[in-house]
């Protein structure tokens, strides 16, 4: 049963609609790539996926059990983070606070479980760090571990990449897509065709013209559009 | 130090040295969090509608002032702060236009339905401070101990919460925090420490009690929980110097206070400069 079911989905703003007519679904273990051009509705799209802001029209139906605080977020940074003074540990952790229900303090288990988040992204050492003062490539892992801590089945990803050179972009995504072959379903928006080419296995490409299914049907469907692009 | 001593047995001292160090603690939990929100000035948009409330108050002289002041201030700051996001009148401006027509206002009420002789003198001291706090009964200081208590009571329980929904309130909600909820919290708590904190410096100058000891302690720490603990400590020590400067000099209480944390800020500067901050 699918994670994630769309049906007919319009989205926008104070009820004027930037978006309508969208059906997809997200499957356990799925990689999503959302696509399209700047102001088409991706980050948009994605906010309504999370609940963030409300749907015009159509429906979003969670499946498969699927809880709110089971899913992981990476949002783009926001310029109060610039100068947060905050650790790595604190930032990390904080991805289990929907898990700690009505306790006030995290539990062994759920620090526990940010000790090991940190460690796969590689950042055990930058732990007591404070995070201003990281590299770009090394606020998105933290960012990444973080959201890690509150995936359990879905993790979403809003422009991943922005703002990274790119030896770091590559690394990136191969760590995504690492967290992908553990059987995490990814739903992640890109503007880079090649990375989404590359690592996912389902398009959805938004703007004036629809598209969703899997990479190889799109490949034959915007054959023009890609040899352009190529070109 | 023998004047000192003359001075401590007098328990209207020892009620402002008790209230002082309390009123420091609470102002300073959350200075982080508002400085970071870009909420900075909110104490002082707060204050000026706790202004208006007092001018109310006295006008139809009701007894404990607290009683209209209080609810009146929670309600302002809930709307203010929901103002924050998606909505015409931005957090700036709303604060500006709430904190300025509150103040007009109050002063308006005072001046035309006043009954005391000494206008100038309790206006003065309502926007400055300056003597209120040496003049608390028993009562105001047990009302103080409490509300205090309260406040540092909530922020500890829910300080993992503050954090998460400061840092970043999009992934909070995402994942299913009810960050409304918070929010009103803050905006409840923020509330209860301007009227808490008009005793000891007066509305004029709340907003340094508020945000000197989190801009401080930013500049030496590197983790929230350094800057929030380092706060709260500067923040006390510059009131319990502020008020034992102010009694030996005969200086007024607010100002005095506000004076210290200045040069504390400047040295925490020159420390952390020196220094390039002790990060973690």
């Amino acid at each position: 049963m699918a994670l994630i079911t769309v049906k007919n989905l319009a989205i926008g703003y104070d009820s004027q609609a930037i978006l309508a007519g969208l059906s997809f679904e997200v499957n356990p273990g799925d990689y999503l790539c959302i696509i399209g051009e700047n102001g088409s509705g991706k980050s948009t799209l994605m906010k309504t996926l999370l609940g963030l802001s409300s749907p015009l029209d159509g429906e979003i139906v969670p499946g498969d059990g699927l809880k709110k605080n089971e899913i992981g977020y990476l949002p783009q940074q926001t310029f109060i983070q610039r100068d947060f003074p905050v650790s790595v540990r604190e930032i990390v952790i904080s991805g289990c606070q929907s898990k700690m229900g009505f306790h006030p303090f995290y539990s062994s288990k759920q620090r526990k479980e940010a000790e090991k988040n940190m460690e796969k992204m590689g950042i055990t050492d930058l732990a007591d760090r404070c995070y201003r003062e990281l590299s770009g490539g090394q606020q998105q892992r933290v960012l990444l571990a973080r959201a890690l801590c509150a995936a359990e089945k879905v993790l979403l990803l809003d422009e991943p990449v922005s703002g990274l050179d790119p030896d770091v972009t590559a690394e990136m995504y191969e760590l995504i897509k690492s967290l992908n072959d553990e059987g995490l379903a990814i739903i992640m928006i890109s503007h880079d065709i090649f990375a989404a080419m590359k690592y996912s296995d389902h398009i959805l490409h938004i703007g004036d013209e629809l598209f969703y299914g899997t990479k190889e049907n799109y490949l034959i469907y915007a054959k023009e559009d890609l040899s352009k692009w190529i070109n | 130090m023998d004047k000192l001593i003359l001075y401590m047995q007098y328990p209207f001292v020892r009620y402002a040295l008790i209230v002082g160090t309390l009123i420091a603690l609470c102002s300073s939990l959350l200075g982080v969090t508002l400085v970071l929100k870009r909420f900075s000035f909110i104490g002082d948009g707060l204050s000026h509608v706790a202004f208006g409330a007092i001018a109310i108050a006295s006008i139809f002289s009701i007894e404990g002032k607290m009683v209209l002041v209080l609810p009146i201030t929670i309600i302002s700051a809930i709307l203010l702060l929901r103002t924050g996001q998606n909505t015409r009148v931005k957090g700036d401006a709303a604060i500006a236009m709430i904190s300025v027509g509150a103040l007009a206002f109050g002063y308006l009420l005072m001046n035309l339905f006043g009954t005391s002789a000494n206008l100038t003198g309790d206006v003065c001291s309502t926007l400055f401070g300056s003597t209120s706090i040496l003049t608390l009964t028993q009562s105001e200081v047990w009302i103080c101990v409490v509300l205090s208590i309260l406040v540092v009571v909530l922020f500890i329980l829910f300080y993992n919460k503050l954090f998460a929904v400061t840092f970043d309130e999009n992934f909070a909600k995402a994942i299913g925090t009810n960050v409304n909820g918070y929010n009103l919290l803050i905006a409840t708590v923020i509330a209860i420490i301007i009227v808490l904190s008009m005793n000891l410096v007066g509305s004029l100058l709340i907003s340094a009690l508020i945000i000197f000891p989190a801009l401080s302690a930013m500049r030496l720490f590197g983790s929230f929980k350094k800057v929030t603990v380092f706060s709260a400590f500067i923040s006390v020590v510059c009131a319990l110097t502020g008020i034992f400067i102010s009694i030996l000099a005969g200086t007024p209480v607010g100002s005095t206070i506000v004076a210290t944390q200045v040069a504390a800020f400047a040295v925490c500067c020159l420390v952390g400069s020196v220094m390039g901050g002790i990060r973690t």
